[in-house]
């Protein structure tokens, strides 16, 4: 069976001020098959999202995109605007962070699931009402014949992010990209969004990419997960081998740099300098010869 | 063991919306009291909007409350002034979670570290630079960051050096609110590191509030859950992790993620009973 979703040799520049670049996301392959909760965990910078972005053929102008990103067998770089369009949404859906920049503040939260199941399909304004409302009660918004009406700011963080799930699903994509969907609630909030996106993909056979920096989240509810680092995929296992025996040093350092399960108050054992983002981006700006301030300038 | 702060039955309440001749109030803070002792760690843990910012902005003096009391080493913070309020800010610093709100986005980070031991009047003038760079050093990092703006540092570099301008005026207790809940795991290690390595050497006292139940089972003596502006449940660590009585711990210690996969994808994240009875949650 054909992935969902292929990424094989991907890279991303990005154009920087002066001439200067930097390299986002350097060669990075992997397959996601139908059905499968992959998850995609990396630090701040680490190039995740950028992957994700790619894939759905949202990068801005300034970024150099090489390799090749299929989604259901079609080459996403090579696809015309309005292609893009017509496969976003459709074919593949992807919900990010904070759900009220992904929802108009001034409109019912209804009526923007329904505009979803219409830009696509062709239905009456019922029947994507009526569809809209079924949506709302799939994904757990209580008396959603009422709520159809209701506008964003009326429901909590943990409903809105359901909300936008339901927007997502609406037209049974292939394949979900799920951004940092979690990462903005509330920890007994997160587990009822994780559970719902697991138990949808299940009952709809969708294709789920997760990308997250939480290592919890992957452990719980991902079949494989790929480890990215500065733009590198790193390693790739299923969720049972990759906390039991991790094969790659960054991966175990970050495991090992996990509070939870740490025996209190003991130091944590940190990620060598050598993995560590911070030392290295400390040693260039030490190199680079911005001019030093006085620090000792008094407060007139 | 010597008590350092005393809180009692503290409230605070903010308007709620309704007309202005008939407002509803909402308690952020409702009936709570605790106390912290010297040199040890009270980990006080929520959800958002359960009160624990507030809280803790009252215990700074940084909130008023509407009643109840503060008491920092027998005296009434609330309602202090003058002299006593700058005694009282120099012994009590707060770390925030987002140290690009805390420093001064012009000023050389040395500068902002400095500047408590102007305010303060800690040392000689002529003295301050080195401790300046002492005080970097002391929180990991290299002295010549010390003329960089915050913006050419690293979150976690930039919270080091508000630990290290919280640190200047040599305080007794720290206020930390979400410390280290914007940084990535590897910088958050290394954070709660130097957290614990200060209280060992330095003895301070401090309140680690945050949302992140394993952080707080980490660094704290002990544990004050927060539900809607109460404290449901406070105890020693162990006590509050291992045996929790009350249903919303035992709902919030359930839904934090560990790092062991469930035996059957998809059985973990079980519903508790408790959460089917707390639907708002």
């Amino acid at each position: 069976m054909s992935p969902v979703l292929n990424i094989s040799g991907l890279r991303v520049r990005f154009d920087a001020r002066g001439a200067t670049q930097a390299v986002a996301v350097d060669g990075v392959s992997f397959e996601v098959g139908r059905g499968e909760l992959f998850g995609l965990v990396g630090e701040s910078g680490s190039g995740k999202s950028t992957v994700a972005n790619a894939a759905m053929g949202l990068l801005p102008a300034n970024a150099h995109v090489s390799g090749k990103i299929t989604v259901n067998g079609r080459e996403v770089t090579e696809l015309e605007d309005d292609a893009l369009r017509a496969m976003r949404g459709k074919e593949a859906s992807m919900i990010f962070q904070d759900a009220s920049v992904s929802l108009d503040p001034t409109w019912p939260v209804g009526a923007q699931i329904a505009e979803t199941l219409r830009a696509h399909q062709k239905m009456t304004g019922r029947a994507a009402k009526n569809r809209a409302i079924e949506l709302m009660n799939e994904v757990g918004i209580p008396d959603s014949q009422r709520r159809y009406h209701d506008a964003p700011h009326r429901f909590s963080g943990g409903m809105k992010q359901r909300i936008v799930i339901a927007a997502a699903l609406a037209n049974n994509p292939q394949l979900l990209i799920a951004d940092e969907p979690t990462t903005a609630l509330d920890v007994t909030i997160q587990a009822q969004v994780l559970r719902l996106i697991n138990s949808l993909r299940h009952q709809h056979g969708t294709t789920v990419l997760l990308i997250t920096h939480d290592l919890g989240v992957v452990s719980q509810v991902c079949d494989r997960v790929g480890v990215m680092y500065r733009g590198q995929l790193l390693e790739v296992a299923t969720a049972r081998d990759l906390f039991t025996r991790p094969t790659h040093p960054y991966t175990r350092a970050l495991i090992a740099a996990s509070p939870a399960g740490a025996p209190r108050g003991a130091r944590l054992p940190v990620i060598p300098p050598e993995w560590s983002v911070e030392s290295l981006q400390e040693a260039e700006l030490l190199r680079a010869d911005a001019p030093l301030a006085r620090i000792d300038a008094s407060h007139e | 063991m010597s008590e350092l702060l005393r809180v009692n039955n503290l409230t605070k309440r903010f308007p709620a919306g309704g007309p202005p001749w008939s407002r509803r109030h909402v308690a952020a803070v409702d009936d709570v009291s605790f106390s912290v002792a010297r040199g040890r760690t009270l980990g006080l843990v929520g959800e958002s909007g359960s009160g624990k910012s507030t809280l803790g902005r009252c215990v700074l003096g940084l909130t008023a409350p509407d009643s109840g009391s503060v008491v920092f080493d027998g005296m009434d913070v609330v309602g202090l002034s003058g002299r006593a309020l700058a005694e009282f800010r120099r012994r009590v610093q707060p770390v925030f979670q987002d140290p690009f709100g805390s420093l001064d986005p012009r000023w050389p980070i040395g500068r902002s570290v400095r500047e408590s031991l102007d305010v303060f009047r800690i040392g000689t003038p002529a003295d301050r630079n080195r401790r300046t760079l002492d005080l970097l050093r002391r929180v990991g990092l290299n002295p010549a960051l010390a003329g960089r703006l915050p913006a050419h540092l690293s979150g976690g570099q930039r919270q080091r050096v508000a630990i290290a301008a919280a640190l200047a005026s040599e305080p007794e207790l720290i206020v930390a609110d979400e410390p280290v809940s914007a940084l990535d795991m590897s910088v958050q290690a290394q954070m709660l590191n130097l957290l614990l390595d200060l209280q060992q050497d330095l003895g301070v006292a401090s309140i680690f509030i945050t949302h992140d139940l394993g952080v707080v089972e980490h660094v704290s003596h002990e544990i004050a859950v927060m539900y809607r502006g109460s404290i449901v449940e406070m105890g020693d660590t162990d006590q509050v992790i291992g045996r929790a009585e009350h249903e919303y711990t035992k709902t919030l210690l359930a839904a934090v993620p560990t790092l062991t996969p469930p035996p059957a994808q998809g059985e973990s994240l079980a519903r508790s009973q408790s959460e089917r009875d707390h639907p708002q949650l």
